[in-house]
């Protein structure tokens, strides 16, 4: 996961290309049953970038996106936010740790810092609200078995990437 | 190992921690003033102007397989509907079918009445438009006059008996005189017996007097009294009237009889007028009466 060598440009659309899709596919017409189990895409797709590419994707970048999502969301401005913005310091931080386990084995180091993420949005929630919706939490686990998958994807296009520029 | 890695992996001045610790600040910030002020909602506006039309492409699809599914089922909806419809149309049609031979029918007896095509008199309808403002006046004008071919003498009838006669004709109205009225004569006959004799006007609506019925006359209450056709104004056999009380006190030479008139001379608004007169041959300077009648031996009534 050290090669992070290829030309900066490439990196940067993928980056933009991924958090945009992520964002998409959290403005996709959830419900039901579905929409209480909803993962977060962007939340992995931030904590990603921020463990391969904290140069390019860091906290700012998380924050601002947070920002969106609630303008998205009709939350109120900062609650994603913040989440983001402690995740992808998570991921800033933890990020030599995390590079060095298997992908299965990141995949239950991560689970703890969606919980974490989730854990905010639902204590900001309460505070606003006034009560806790527990099952907002079942999230987390569903996001974190998406781990897998989702980092799978992201390395495939960042090596297709690397490889077509390089050429 | 923060500081280390924030070292080497970051370009950016600050640690992650120090972002952290503002943009987790900043986030709390603009929660804050969120929750309290709502001072956001501008830039909220302003930046959903941008993920708006984001969001809407992203339903978009759902939206689209939605509106083709209904397109689907509103579509066999309208089929079946068409079909029941057809059925419904081809039941009605027969229904239709008959109302319009009812109608024709109807039509039919309409014109008929409107022509009054009758055997034997010729009839046209007309309507009251006025009538005498004087009480002991009966007459009425009727809406047809001489450009509706209506004569001096012809007889006005409802569908019960006679009403009067037309006594003045204008160009658009005619004036009838009502048999009510107080100078009005009509030549009847007792339908019971065939007794001749005048019905006058009382002057009064709903009343006629037989005047100079002898005390012995065969007259009873409830008899019913035709016109007889003497004179040739009235046609023969219309009802005119029925008697409805008969003092016969010896200290007079008449009988009084009192009688009602059949047809409803105050109530109607449509008449009947008869176009044809009855033509009889001039009277004779004589004094004998023409008359085809074989009850010349039945004493008269009067006059």
């Amino acid at each position: 996961m050290s090669d992070y060598q290829p030309s900066l440009p490439a990196h940067t659309a993928l980056i933009v290309t991924s958090l945009f899709v992520a964002l998409l596919l959290s403005w996709l017409p959830w419900h039901g049953f579905l929409l209480i189990i909803r993962p977060d895409f962007v939340a992995l797709v931030l904590l990603y970038w921020s463990m391969q590419k904290p140069n390019h994707c860091g906290i700012g970048i998380a924050w601002t996106v947070g920002i969106i999502a609630d303008v998205a969301d009709a939350s109120f401005l900062g609650q994603h936010a913040l989440v983001y913005a402690v995740l992808a310091f998570c991921g800033i931080v933890l990020q030599r740790r995390l590079s060095m386990l298997s992908l299965s084995q990141q995949a239950l180091q991560v689970f703890p810092l969606l919980l974490l993420a989730y854990s905010i949005y639902v204590i900001v929630h309460w505070q606003l609200h006034g009560y806790v919706s527990w099952v907002h939490l079942l999230g987390s686990v569903v996001s974190a078995l998406l781990w897998l998958p989702v980092t799978t994807l992201l390395q495939k296009l960042c090596h297709a990437r690397a490889s077509s520029s390089q050429r | 190992m923060n500081s280390s890695s924030s070292a080497r992996y970051s370009s950016n001045k600050f640690s992650p921690t120090v972002r952290l610790i503002f943009f987790g600040l900043l986030s709390l910030v603009l929660l804050f003033i969120d929750f309290q002020y709502k001072y956001l909602e501008f830039t909220r506006t302003k930046l959903s102007l941008f993920t708006n039309p984001l969001q809407q492409l992203v339903i978009m699809p759902g939206k689209l397989w939605q509106e083709v599914d209904n397109f689907f089922t509103i579509h066999n909806r309208l089929i079946s509907s068409n079909a029941e419809l057809r059925q419904l149309h081809t039941l009605d049609a027969a229904q239709l079918k008959q109302l319009e031979v009812l109608e024709a029918d109807n039509q039919h007896l309409r014109s008929l009445l409107a022509l009054q095509q009758r055997a034997d008199y010729t009839m046209q309808l007309a309507e009251i438009i006025y009538t005498e403002r004087n009480i002991v006046n009966r007459k009425v004008l009727l809406d047809k006059g001489a450009l509706a071919n209506v004569l001096t003498g012809q007889v006005v009838m409802d569908d019960n008996g006679i009403v009067g006669q037309v006594t003045r004709v204008y160009p658009r109205m005619s004036e009838v005189t009502l048999i009510t009225d107080k100078n009005h004569t009509v030549p009847v006959q007792i339908l019971r017996n065939g007794l001749r004799t005048l019905i006058f006007g009382s002057g009064d609506t709903g009343e006629l007097i037989l005047r100079y019925t002898s005390i012995s006359a065969d007259i009873q209450e409830g008899d019913l009294l035709v016109t007889s056709g003497i004179d040739g104004v009235y046609p023969v056999g219309l009802p005119v009237a029925k008697v409805t009380r008969v003092e016969r006190d010896p200290a007079y030479p008449f009988a009084r009889v009192l009688c009602t008139p059949i047809a409803g001379v105050d109530k109607q608004r449509q008449l009947l007028i008869l176009s044809t007169l009855p033509t009889l041959p001039e009277r004779p300077e004589a004094t004998q009466e023409p008359t085809n009648r074989r009850s010349k031996n039945i004493k008269r009534g009067g006059k």
